[in-house]
């Protein structure tokens, strides 16, 4: 992002109003997430900055929060309702988030390798069924889901909500591994093929591994929306289905506690690791591949 | 009892894109050992017959033998024809090796494992045997010290050696050349087409598409001519370069040499 040592002064000025409007918008994005980190270390009941933090007085400050959501009730200080229900809630969102995920990069690589082929009939009229999740509002989706889980004794149960947050990530894996396909040059299955080698091995060993960028980010994605998903899981879960976002709904409806801003505190630190880890994996892939980012 | 023994016999194969007839009745025979060129300008459908041997095209009718054995075909049922039984197009495609144009070295192995892959999983070698053999092959084609580079790394002709290499470890019946230089710079041709010439040297049946007269005149057993689907003329390059009988084939030689 440099500027070339033959700029104008006025293509300087504007260089540097776009950082200027460039920073803005980021902190605009970012500060929420930001500043619910240090309050959820706070020693007061209430989620404020408190004079002493302000002063940096260690008193101030102080895990009991953390120790709460991981169901430590020992603390006498603390007023606020005491459970395990966090550690059940993440344990839950870590459940069926992964089950929907598999399941969904599953249908969605079969449903984009079917669709990619010109020969399919009717294209785009499944592939507009197929995103429609991501466009009907989530409350006619999660509505229709109910009545229609019902019907088979699905509301309130595991299979029920996994099933529902496969169809919500979906559409994720479908546009990626499509967009990814789009790319793809058959000739190296084709090679495959003149080998001998039969059409489920090349498609594991040849196809799979080349579309994989499409397929981990279509995935990442699914498994986001499912682990943060709290509509569908007022709707078709029951009062087992405990999970994270649900639990920091209850609490911020019937409990004002710094828990919840402790709980958001790791999930963002979670998130960072996850799109580092992701990031980090596909720049050595293309590294050692030699292939250009794009 | 011909077929016997001939590596490779095709019969009759015709093959049409929607309303374009690309092979019209095209008949060959390559004995063990046997080099043969085939010419001819592009779109004369030589490609398209190359891919219709190992079936990565289905030929409308016509028959293959691989060594005496026949592909055999049925009517699908959307009418089209299909192979009787996959598992034999697949066993008999791995005694059919093939090069392409475009090399289509698979991007996420290294050069051992694009030519141990097949190795391994089709033909069940061991591992550790496996890898022996696709570095004496890798040797053969002069890649050896490359055998540890992803294709994105290395060089067009290198790329296109190892693909030789890849399909050359199979110890096919035959190996299908589909315009193995075609894609190169001119300067990475040369290293390519030597390594094709140790080949025919050494007895190996080759069917090689091509556009290089040179290689097609010096090397070749038997040259066909192909134009517009059909067979328009076909001899030893003796009788094909020294006085062609076809105009067309003239036409031909005389746009590929200026």
């Amino acid at each position: 992002m440099a500027l070339p040592s033959y700029a104008t002064p006025a293509q300087k000025l504007w260089h540097y109003i776009y950082l200027a409007i460039c920073s803005l918008v980021l902190f605009f994005l970012v500060m929420p997430l930001l500043v619910v980190i240090p309050i959820s270390f706070t020693s007061s009941p209430f989620l404020q900055f408190t004079p002493e933090m302000l002063r940096l007085d260690p008193e101030a400050f102080s895990l009991r929060w953390y120790r709460l959501m991981m169901g430590d009730c020992s603390d006498p200080g603390i007023t606020t309702v005491c459970s395990d229900n966090w550690k059940i809630g993440a344990k839950n969102s870590l459940f069926i988030g992964l089950a929907a995920t598999a399941l969904a990069t599953t249908l969605g690589i079969l449903a984009a390798l079917g669709l990619s082929r010109p020969v399919m009939p009717g294209r785009k009229l499944i592939m507009a069924l197929m995103i429609s999740p991501l466009i009907v509002p989530l409350i006619i989706t999660a509505s229709g889901l109910f009545f229609f889980f019902a019907r088979f004794n699905l509301v309130a149960t595991y299979p029920g909500l996994i099933m529902a947050h496969t169809i919500l990530g979906l559409p994720f894996v479908v546009i990626t591994v499509t967009a990814t396909l789009v790319g793809f040059d058959h000739n190296l299955t084709k090679a495959a093929a003149s080998l001998g080698g039969g059409v489920l091995r090349n498609f594991f060993k040849i196809q799979m591994p080349l579309i994989l960028p499409g397929v981990i980010s279509g995935a990442l994605f699914a498994f986001i929306t499912s682990f943060d998903e709290i509509v569908i899981v007022l709707f078709v879960g029951g009062p087992d289905q405990i999970t994270l976002p649900r639990q920091m709904w209850s609490g911020v409806r019937q409990e004002i506690s710094p828990t919840i801003l402790s709980v958001a505190t790791i999930l963002v630190i979670l998130s960072i690791c996850l799109l580092t880890v992701v990031e980090l994996l596909r720049r050595r892939n293309e590294r050692i591949r030699g292939i250009r980012p794009t | 009892m011909t077929h016997n023994h001939s590596a490779l016999a095709v019969s009759k194969l015709y093959k049409r894109f929607g309303d374009v007839e690309v092979l019209k009745g095209v008949t060959m025979e390559a004995g063990v050992g046997d080099v043969i060129s085939l010419l001819g300008a592009s779109g004369s459908g030589k490609s398209t017959f190359l891919r219709c041997i190992n079936l990565l095209e289905t030929p409308d009718s016509g028959s293959i033998s691989v060594h005496g054995e026949t592909i055999q075909m049925i009517t699908g049922k959307s009418g089209a024809p299909e192979p009787a039984d996959m598992s034999q197009v697949i066993r008999l495609r791995a005694r059919l090796g093939m090069v392409f144009q475009s090399f289509n070295l698979w991007q996420h192995m290294t050069v051992l494992e694009n030519v141990s892959e097949a190795l391994i999983h089709v033909l069940k070698i061991q591992k550790e045997a496996a890898v022996e053999k696709a570095c004496m092959t890798l040797d053969k084609v002069g890649m050896l010290d490359r055998k540890d580079y992803y294709p994105a790394h290395i060089s067009g002709g290198q790329q296109q050696r190892a693909a030789i290499a890849r399909a050359l470890a199979m110890d096919p019946d035959v190996m299908l050349f589909d315009e193995p230089t075609s894609a190169l710079d001119p300067e990475l041709v040369g290293e390519v087409l030597k390594v094709m010439r140790t080949l025919a040297d050494e007895g190996r049946t080759m069917i090689v598409v091509t556009h290089e007269i040179g290689f097609a005149r010096d090397v070749s057993d038997q040259v066909i001519f192909l134009h517009e689907g059909a067979i328009e003329s076909q001899g030893t390059p003796a009788q094909m370069f020294e006085n062609p009988e076809s105009d067309r084939f003239r036409q031909f030689l005389s746009n590929a040499l200026h």
